[in-house]
This record gives structure tokens, C-alpha cells and sequence, in this order.
């Protein structure tokens, strides 16, 4: 093999060594791809070590350094410094002149807090002033470690309590009045607002390093830091954390911060919808195509049309699903059931179900032509042992020849979802969101919202890039996100790459004859 | 029917004819044509039961339409056009009230490439059986063994019923999809080319088989060789253009051919 390859290569000229090239290179750009997104969307998490930077003419800032770059049209070089502290600074990046810095130096006792408000604080930690008195100096960080922990228990006993006792309650009460619900209800407003109290009480009393000080209610505090003080192992933990918290929060602050477990749990089960919609239906037009219609100028006809359908620009689907779905048979739903919230709509905008219906449109002629081919790829002397041994046409179909197809149609699945996964545009038109908290499923009947509008990953990387107030801060969540979007979609593929070949295992692999 | 009419003048060569009791299948003024173009002309012919009768002739001259015609393989092709009746067993095959599939299973084909289905050496054989129905896994079981036993394969596969058909050599492929038609018990086995993919000591086996499954019903072999068709077949019926033009019992057909148009293709002189 190895001998016959290298006579080619002499015999054949440069054609092997440019296909190979080629080859070589579509694998290079996209593992660059990979890399420039893990890179600079993973890095974000990381607990980057705080500058302490004293400038030529005494002024002192603490920040992490970003990024440098040079003075248009000059030698200079500055350097941007993220330095958080929106409420004392008015801003929190700093361009700094490299010339002007006189010294660097990377003290430990300088914290990074996270706020609810104000987004991050970088500066010292004064005191923690609170119930158990006030704790300063050396004293103050253990402190403060150990409030938070306990806040963060307080919390986590308050948003259960409302998760799963006071949201069914209501429920229970808006159908109508109910004293033992009321009663209840009562008692468990009332452990909140005590578990309220004893979060609330406590302050921190911080100072920037230019010498400003700042009184801090602890409640806003999420997380504490000090990036300088942390071994590598905690740098990691701290890394993870954040990871998790990325993928398993919603968004805050106008999608700036915060995780995007919305956009994709919205983006999988749209494209779960889709794929249940347009595989039978895909599957069942490829059958009839290839199986049951008369072979003539029609069906040929058909075929051309739908092979043309795979190319319309995936816009076009977006307005036909405004049109038809959405103003079409979503108006014309709302007018029939449910006309008490008109002129609200209901299903008369886009949401979910019209989202996956749109994409499902979208994807139908690769489920059709990729269930053809692999229909047409069943020898006729298959279909003629099974109809010798007495079978109808349609146990013909249903006993020998789709399961020798089910592999193509899963990769017909497998290109539908690859294709859907990826689209934004038409979605925009159809029902996606910029800020939509509440995913599609949860506990109330029915249970699955069709009707919701849902968030898209693809959607998100598109808001955060274009529509965010802070394009510095936006980048690195862009690049985390379009990371997410791709290792998604790799996931979803890879599953139906193992179910087909779990399939072919089991049904072998079509004879070459 | 005009794309029936015949070039040259029907031979009127000697044609065997059988006791219409004694037969299985009656073929009579049977012609068909692929769209514009003729496969069969004219063709008479009775297929004794419990014989096997070999039909011999050139390539494409209408061998394997015939066979097709027997078990009504054609229904799936919308160009083929045909005329005249094969009757099974006194009853018209082409009738309203026959059953398609009913007839299919009483006419059992093995084709010329071994095609089992991709599934397991025990589902292939089961494919008919559960077509029907109505049986219990014992009964399926015994059936299935018979079948296999009876197809000279059991030995070779009885260790292994779970594995995929398409692990088995084209021999026992073959075997195996014999033996998939015999599980349904058809009364009539029609065979075309069965032993033309295989070795010496495969094809030999297959010779056995059809001669031993001759108590058990009747069989139809298309073979383009000579002496297989001299080794196996009681009858032979000798096909040239879509039309018949010998038939008679082997012995004679071979030793002492009437006519010299079947005489040649016998000793492989080219007409
Ligand atoms: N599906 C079809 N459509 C059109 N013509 C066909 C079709 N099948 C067979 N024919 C034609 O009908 C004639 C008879 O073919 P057939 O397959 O019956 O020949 P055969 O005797 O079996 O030949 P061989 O020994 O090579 O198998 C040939 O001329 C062939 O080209
Ligand atoms: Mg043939």
C-alpha cells in the first residue's frame, strides 16, 4: 500500500501533494478555530493575578492586564486594564501609557469581590462590620469567607423554599380560596423574610488602592477572591466553578454576565422538536418518492424541486414561517381558543413550536434525499427474496428494506441537525429571544411550552457581539458562547453518529454487489 | 398484439407433453414483452410434479422472464405486457381471487446471487414463517431446523444460529436462502442459476440438495450448464429467442436431439 502510494506520488505529479495539502490545511484552520475559542472564551474564567501598577506621577490602580497595543502613529505602547469599580471610577477599564508605569507589583491581600450591582470591586478589604462585631485587618478575610459560605446556604434554603413551596401554593390559590394553603402560604412568607434578616445586616467596608472608601452592603456580595494569595490547585477549583456556572446560570445583567443554561436548553430542544417533526416526515416523503409513487415525469419533477429547496437562503424560511405559521395558523389558533387574552397573543408570535416547525421546513429536503439515496442503495434482489417468500410490498418495506435504510436516514437526521443547529436568521423572525429566563419546560401544566419564546445560543453570540453595552467585557462570553454552540452541536451529531452505527452493527452494512 | 408477432415461423419442434394430471404448473400461449420489446413468445409448456425440469438456452433469451412469470415477479414492473395463462395446480395464477403473496409462498424462488437478508442465520430462515404467523417458538424452532437440515446446512450452522447471515460463504448463503424458501413449504420450487456464483464442491452439494428435494415437490432449474442439467434434471426444455424449442426428457434431449438448432447449442457450435 504504502509502496504503491509513494509510485503514484513520483508518477502522478503534484496532484497527491495538493489534495493532501488541502486536506491538511481544512484541518489546521479548524483546529486554529477550536483553539482561538477555548483560548479566549475558557481564559475568561480563569483567576487572571491582580496588578498592584503605581504610575510615574504617583497615581495607583489595581486591574488585570487585558490587552496591549500600540499608539496609532506613534512608538508608544499602552496597555488596557480591566479595573472594575464602576461606582467609584465611572468606568471600569483603564488605558495605561507603558512608558508611564513606574512600578508592578502583585500584593495578595488585594480582592476581587463580585457584586450583584456595580458588576466586580478590585481594592483591599477594610472590615467586616456585622452582628458578631466588627473583624478587621488579618481577621476580616476568614470572616468574610465564612459569611459568604453561610449567606450562600441562606440563599440556596430561600430560593428552594420559594421553588417549591410558595409557587405551588399560589398555583393552588388562584383556582380558588383555600385556607390551609393561605395558612401556609403565611408560614412560609414568613421563614423567608426571617431568612431575609439574617442575610441582610451585614457590611463590608473596602478601599480602592487610590485610597477611596466604600462602604458595601455583604447581601450584593456573590464571590470573594484573591487571586494573588491562590495556589494553582485553587486557581483550577475557582476555574471550574466558574466554568459550571457559566453553562448552568441564566444570564444577568442585560446578558453581560452571568451563565447560558436558557440559551442552551432552548437551543437542544429546538432542535430536538425539529428532528422529531421532520424525520417522519422526511423519512415518509422518501418512501413514497422512492417506493410507492409511479416513476414518471412528475415524481422526477418533485425530486428536482425539492433538491432546489435545499438551497433557498434560510432567511426565506424565517418569513414563510412568520407568514404562515406564525401570523397564518398562529393567528387563526388564537381567534379559535384562546380569544380571552387576544389582543395578547398566544400562539399568534413566534415561540418555540414555530421555531422548530420553520427549521423543520428547512431541513425536510436533506431528510428526504439522504432517505432516497438510501433507499435506491437497497439491491432490487432484496426487495425480490422478501416478496418471493410471500411478503406484501409493505412488509417488504417495513421487514427488510427500511431497516437495511435506517442508517441513512440517521445521517440524513444527522445533516438536518447539523444544518438547524447553526441557523440564526430565520429564528429571529420566528420566536427567539434576547432574555428569556424561563426555559420552555418546567412543572406546569403542559408542562412543555410550545408557545414560549426560548433563547438560542446562536441568537446569544449574535446579542452579546452587536447589542451589549460593553463590547471589552462582551468578547470573551462571545468567544465562550460560539465554543458552547459548536461542542453542542458535536455532541448532538456524535449521538446520532452512535445510533447509526449501533444500527448498522446490528442490521450490517449494505453489500458492495 | 403487435410487439408478439414472431420474426421467423414458430418451430413446431418436438414438444413433450405430459398428462395434465401429472403436472404442477401449465403454461399455455404464453408471451410477454418488456414495454416495446419481447421476452416470451408463444410459449406452451406442462412442468411435471415431482420431477425437476431444466431449462436450458442462450444468454437473454428469456430463461429468467419465465421463471418470473411463474410466481408473478413481474406484477412489480408497470412496462411488461403480457398474454395467454399459467395455471397452478388447474388454477389460473393471474385470477382476481389468487392472492399474490399466497402464491409466492407456493412458488418458492432462489435467485441467482445468493440474497439473504441482513439479519441473523435464524431470522432469515424465520422471515417467511413469521410472515405467516400464527405459530409458537417450539413448533418455529423445529421447522427451522428441518428446513436447514433439509438445505444440507444445519451441521455448519447449528452452533451459530445468531450470527449474521452475511458471515456465511456464498455456498451456504446460497444453502441458507434454499433453505428460507423451504421453511414456508412450497410446492413448487423454482431455481435459477443457483450453483453459477459458486465452487465445484458448493455447486455439487446444491446438485445433491435439488435431487433429494425431488420427493418433496417440484422443482424448475435454469442452469447455463450442460452437464448440470444432464446430472440433476429429469426434463429439459430447450429456449432460444423467447420462444421454446425443444423439450423432452433429458436423456434423450441430450444424446439424441431432434432438431440441430438444439444439437448445436448442446455441443456449443455457434448457430
Ligand atoms: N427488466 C427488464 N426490462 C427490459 N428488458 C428486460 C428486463 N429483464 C430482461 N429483459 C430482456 O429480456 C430478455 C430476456 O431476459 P432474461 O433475463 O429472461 O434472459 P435469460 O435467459 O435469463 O438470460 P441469462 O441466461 O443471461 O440470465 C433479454 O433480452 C433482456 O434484455
Ligand atoms: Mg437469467
Amino acid at each position: 500500500m504504502s509502496r504503491m502510494a509513494g509510485r503514484v506520488g513520483r508518477s502522478e505529479g503534484p496532484w497527491p501533494w495538493l489534495a493532501a495539502g488541502s486536506v491538511a490545511l481544512s484541518l489546521l484552520l479548524l483546529l486554529a478555530l477550536l483553539t482561538l475559542l477555548a483560548v479566549r472564551g475558557l481564559g475568561h474564567f480563569w483567576p487572571a493575578p491582580l496588578a498592584l501598577v503605581t504610575l510615574e506621577d504617583g497615581q495607583r490602580l489595581a486591574g488585570r492586564a487585558v490587552h496591549e497595543e500600540s499608539v496609532p502613529g506613534g512608538e508608544a505602547r499602552e496597555r488596557l486594564y480591566f479595573t472594575g469599580n464602576r461606582d467609584l471610577a465611572g468606568d471600569i477599564w483603564t488605558w495605561v501609557p507603558v512608558a508611564e508605569i513606574a512600578s508592578r507589583a502583585f500584593p495578595e491581600e488585594l480582592v476581587v469581590l463580585e457584586r450583584r450591582r456595580w458588576g466586580a470591586f478590585l481594592g483591599r478589604l477594610v472590615a467586616l462590620e456585622g452582628e458578631a462585631g466588627r473583624r478587621e485587618g488579618q481577621a476580616a478575610w476568614p470572616a468574610l469567607q465564612a459569611r459568604l459560605a453561610e449567606l450562600e446556604a441562606l440563599r440556596g434554603e430561600r430560593d428552594r423554599l420559594r421553588e417549591a413551596v410558595v409557587t405551588p401554593l399560589v398555583r393552588r390559590l388562584e383556582r380558588g380560596p383555600d385556607a390551609a394553603a393561605e395558612a401556609e402560604l403565611a408560614r412560609a412568607n414568613a421563614r423567608i423574610r426571617e431568612l431575609q434578616a439574617d442575610m441582610a445586616g451585614d457590611t463590608l467596608v473596602l478601599e480602592s488602592v487610590d485610597g477611596r472608601r466604600l462602604t458595601q452592603p455583604l447581601e450584593e456580595v456573590l464571590r470573594a477572591l484573591r487571586p494573588n494569595a491562590m495556589s494553582p490547585v485553587d486557581k483550577l477549583a475557582t476555574w471550574g466553578r466558574e466554568v459550571w456556572r457559566f453553562l448552568s446560570e441564566g444570564p444577568r445583567a442585560a446578558n453581560s454576565a452571568g451563565g447560558v443554561w436558557p440559551a442552551i436548553f432552548g437551543t437542544v430542544l429546538m432542535v430536538l422538536l425539529m428532528s422529531v417533526v421532520v424525520t417522519p416526515f422526511g423519512v415518509l416523503a422518501g418512501i413514497y418518492l422512492n417506493e410507492v409513487a409511479h416513476q414518471g415525469r412528475f415524481t422526477h419533477l418533485v425530486r428536482i424541486a425539492v433538491r432546489n429547496l435545499a438551497g433557498v437562503p434560510s432567511i426565506v424560511y424565517g418569513v414563510f414561517g412568520l407568514g404562515v405559521f406564525v401570523y397564518g395558523i398562529g393567528g387563526t389558533l388564537d381567534e379559535w381558543f384562546f380569544a380571552e387574552s387576544l389582543p395578547s397573543p398566544t400562539f399568534g408570535t413566534g415561540g418555540l413550536l414555530w421555531a422548530s416547525l420553520t427549521l423543520a421546513l428547512l431541513t425536510l429536503p436533506v431528510v428526504i434525499v439522504a432517505t432516497e439515496e438510501g433507499l435506491a442503495r437497497v439491491p432490487d434482489h432484496q426487495r425480490e427474496g422478501a416478496l418471493a417468500l410471500g411478503a406484501t410490498r409493505v412488509e417488504m418495506l417495513t421487514r427488510v428494506v427500511l431497516p437495511m435504510t435506517a442508517p441513512a436516514m440517521l445521517t440524513g437526521m444527522i445533516l438536518a441537525v447539523a444544518r438547524a443547529a447553526g441557523e440564526v436568521a430565520p429564528l429571529m423572525l420566528v420566536g427567539v429571544a434576547k432574555l428569556a429566563p424561563q426555559v420552555p419546560v418546567d412543572g406546569d401544566f403542559p408542562y412543555l411550552h410550545l408557545d414560549r419564546k426560548f433563547m438560542h445560543l446562536g441568537y446569544h453570540i449574535y446579542d452579546l457581539a452587536f447589542h451589549g453595552g460593553d463590547v471589552q467585557a462582551a468578547m470573551p462570553l462571545v468567544y465562550a458562547t460560539a465554543l458552547l454552540l459548536v461542542l453542542v452541536i458535536l455532541v448532538l451529531n456524535l449521538t446520532a453518529i452512535f445510533l447509526r452505527h449501533h444500527l448498522r452493527a446490528r442490521h450490517g452494512a449494505l453489500p458492495r454487489h | 398484439m403487435s410487439v408478439f408477432s414472431s420474426p421467423h415461423a414458430l418451430s413446431d419442434g418436438p414438444i413433450l407433453d405430459f398428462e395434465r394430471s401429472t403436472c404442477c404448473l401449465e403454461i399455455e400461449g404464453l408471451s410477454l414483452a418488456y414495454g416495446e420489446k419481447p421476452a416470451l413468445r408463444d410459449l406452451t409448456l406442462r412442468v411435471p410434479r415431482h420431477r425437476v425440469t431444466a431449462f436450458i438456452g442462450p444468454s437473454g433469451c428469456g430463461k429468467s422472464t419465465l421463471l418470473r412469470a411463474l410466481n408473478r415477479l413481474h406484477d412489480l414492473n408497470e412496462e411488461v405486457v403480457r398474454e395467454g395463462s399459467i395455471r397452478l395446480e388447474g388454477q389460473d395464477i393471474q385470477a382476481p381471487e389468487v392472492d399474490v403473496a399466497e402464491l409466492r409462498r407456493r412458488v418458492g424462488m432462489v435467485f441467482q446471487a445468493p440474497n439473504p437478508f441482513p439479519m441473523s442465520i435464524y431470522d432469515n430462515v424465520a422471515f417467511g414463517l413469521r410472515l405467516q404467523g400464527g405459530m409458537r417458538k417450539r413448533q418455529r424452532d423445529d421447522v427451522i431446523e428441518w428446513a436447514l437440515r433439509s438445505a444440507a446446512l444445519w451441521e455448519e450452522v447449528k452452533e451459530r444460529l445468531g450470527a449474521s447471515a452475511w458471515t456465511l460463504s456464498g455456498g451456504q448463503q446460497q444453502r441458507l436462502v434454499i433453505a428460507r424458501t423451504l421453511a414456508v413449504q412450497p410446492e413448487v420450487l423454482l431455481l435459477d442459476e443457483p450453483a453459477s456464483a459458486l465452487d465445484p464442491i458448493s455447486t455439487l452439494k446444491i446438485e445433491e440438495l435439488i435431487r433429494n428435494l425431488k420427493s418433496r415437490l417440484s422443482l424448475v432449474l435454469v442452469t447455463h450448464n450442460m452437464q448440470q442439467a444432464a446430472r440433476v434434471s429429469d426434463y429439459t426444455a430447450f429456449l432460444q429467442q423467447g420462444e421454446l424449442v425443444e423439450y423432452g426428457p433429458t436423456q434423450t434431449l441430450f444424446t439424441n436431439p431432434r432438431l440441430r438448432r438444439t444439437e448445436n447449442y448442446i455441443t456449443g457450435r455457434m448457430t
